[in-house]
């Protein structure tokens, strides 16, 4: 993988290199750069297939993550492309026409995270949020108990409780 | 002089490439096909627009069983979590606990004793077959032969029996903890198991003989709904629906985890990756999965510690850092990517699931000048779980 970042290095700025397992590393990427970087990766260096897209919000960083996992099934090795990009009007370059599956991988999450592709297909085609008006429900930001709290009733003999404390209570009730 | 349209020209396109579909001129009709249909893999629907007969366009809706399991993690302990991942796949719920508990054990620095790792190739193997067994008797149903099913589902259910022995459930086991298993192998389970495994091997034959060695079955699955081997990579196919096209991807082999090394088997191929290959490749591995369980059973150690010691879970803080753990579930591949930010709970997990794009991008595109009557077939080939697609 070192040998394969020492390439990298010399064709493209690179950010940090992260080499998680021997046969995983992960790698910063410079938004502008990422495009050309995965063909070239999936042209010349055998990382054919698109295991995932996601991505990771960082909010007291105000910036998301997003992580394109690739794999090459011949060295049997994988590389993760970590791209960061504001949180504020997030938007990214589409990659459908380097792997076509990945129009689904942002599909959602354009829908769940808020961060926008153009040129993506069926981009605004939600896989369930029809008529979401709330800010996107993955972003760290979206706080689900109190939307649970405002958009249900409790049922009556539900009881809530922290297991941390209740466990603590249960194994030690004299409060050791 | 044989007529030879080439159906993949119709119809025409409009010059900013989407299909050119007028509903209003009564040649089109939009008919939905799920979420509640026999013919639909669990619940999800496929918007169909047909001509005639035939498929002109095909978009798959999911949505229906959304959860938020991703988002749920986020504000969850990292035990907490393991009784939540199990529930993102009904049918082979261990590849989820396997997963997320390899991808914690690596974030954590823990190492799982190799007894462990023997019953969880074991429990990954039963489950496996499992649903492999569930497939069958859908694909077999999707062309009318309901009887495959009720054979399937009772070999099925003697190795639920086998599972409620050795984890104490039938569905969710929640038996693979992040450190190890929770129990070892109870008095007699061997023998049991090779039962189970002997009644398994003779149904299948009687599944081959009724199923794959039918007219109807042949005449219906054969040559239709094919994989070009050329979308393997542009689609992310990966498990027997590659196997099918002639591609030996099987992470078991690619990337060997746990006690797989030291397993004797070759991954299952065919060669014209259709429904009926595909079929095929199923019901072979599943006489893989047979012979492994053999081999697990018969070279796993006896004693040794079954966890490895881990932190007070209710204080467990992991550090910063991030991974991704995948293995060969009976779709392909499954996957997680885990992310922690050095606190009590998951930054970010993401589950990689066969089906997000089997049943979405590929299906779409398959789904092309099909006919309407093989649609039912073609969606169930693909092997997916609505589950893993909206997790």
């Amino acid at each position: 993988m070192r040998e394969l970042h020492t390439r990298l290095k010399n064709l493209f700025p690179l950010g940090e290199f992260t080499e998680q397992r021997p046969d995983l590393a992960f790698l910063t990427v410079p938004k502008e750069h990422l495009r050309a970087l995965l063909a070239h990766l999936r042209d010349r260096e055998g990382f054919t297939h698109l295991v995932l897209l996601t991505a990771v919000d960082w909010l007291e960083d105000g910036r998301f993550q997003l992580t394109y996992l690739l794999c090459d099934r011949s060295k049997r090795r994988d590389l993760g492309l970590r791209v960061f990009i504001p949180r504020e009007a997030a938007a990214m370059e589409s990659i459908h026409e380097v792997w076509p599956t990945a129009a689904t991988y942002q599909r959602e999450l354009r829908e769940m995270f808020g961060i926008d592709f153009p040129g993506s297909p069926r981009l605004h085609d939600d896989f369930i949020l029809e008529g979401w008006n709330d800010i996107p429900p993955y972003r760290r930001d979206f706080d689900t108990l109190k939307y649970a709290n405002d958009s249900y009733n409790q049922r009556p003999g539900r009881e809530t409780r922290d297991p941390a404390t209740h466990m603590k209570q249960q194994l030690y009730p004299g409060g050791r | 002089m044989t007529y030879t349209p080439d159906r993949s020209q119709y119809p025409a396109r409009k010059a900013d490439g989407t299909l050119d579909i007028d509903l209003t001129s009564g040649k089109y009709l939009k008919l939905w096909q799920g979420p509640n249909h026999p013919g639909i893999t669990g619940n999800m629907s496929v918007e169909l627009t047909v001509c005639g007969d035939e498929v002109v366009e095909g978009r798959t809706h999911v949505g229906y069983l959304h959860r938020g399991f991703e988002k749920l993690m986020e504000r969850r302990t990292f035990i907490q979590c393991f009784p939540i991942v199990c529930r993102i796949c009904v049918p082979e719920p261990d590849f989820n606990e396997y997963c997320y508990a390899a991808a914690v054990e690596e974030l954590a620095g823990i190492q799982a004793p190799e007894r462990a790792n023997w019953i969880r190739a074991l429990i990954l193997e039963m489950g496996r077959l499992n649903s492999y067994m569930m497939y069958l008797g859908g694909q077999a149903g999707a062309l009318g032969q309901g009887v495959i099913g009720q054979w399937t589902t009772y070999v099925r259910d003697l190795m639920l029996d086998r599972f409620e022995e050795l984890t104490g459930a039938r569905i969710y086991h929640m038996f693979i903890l992040p450190g190890g298993v929770r129990d070892g192998l109870p008095e007699g389970f061997e023998r049991r198991m090779d039962e189970t495994l002997r009644e398994v091997e003779t149904t299948l034959q009687d599944v081959y003989d009724v199923m794959f060695c039918n007219a109807v079955f042949k005449k219906r699955t054969v040559g239709v709904g094919v994989i070009d081997p050329s979308w393997l990579d542009e689609y992310g196919v990966t498990g027997p629906n590659a196997r099918a096209a002639g591609v030996a991807k099987d992470v078991r082999k690619d990337q060997p985890y746990l006690v797989y090394p030291q397993l004797e088997f070759e991954p299952v191929i065919g060669h014209d990756s259709d429904i009926y290959t595909r079929a095929d490749v199923r019901r072979r591995d599943v006489l893989v999965s047979v012979d492994l369980i053999r081999q697990i059973l018969a070279r796993m150690p006896k004693d040794g510690p079954l966890m490895a010691p881990t932190p007070n879970v209710l204080h467990w803080k992991i550090p910063r850092g991030e991974t991704y753990i995948r293995g060969e579930c009976s779709r392909g591949e499954y996957g997680y990517y885990l992310v922690t930010d050095g606190s009590g709970y998951p930054r970010r997990v993401n589950v990689r699931g066969p089906s997000y794009t089997h049943a979405m991008a590929l299906l779409e595109r398959m789904i092309v000048n099909v006919n309407i009557s093989d649609v039912a077939a073609l969606m169930v080939s693909l092997h997916t779980y609505p589950p893993e697609i909206e997790r």
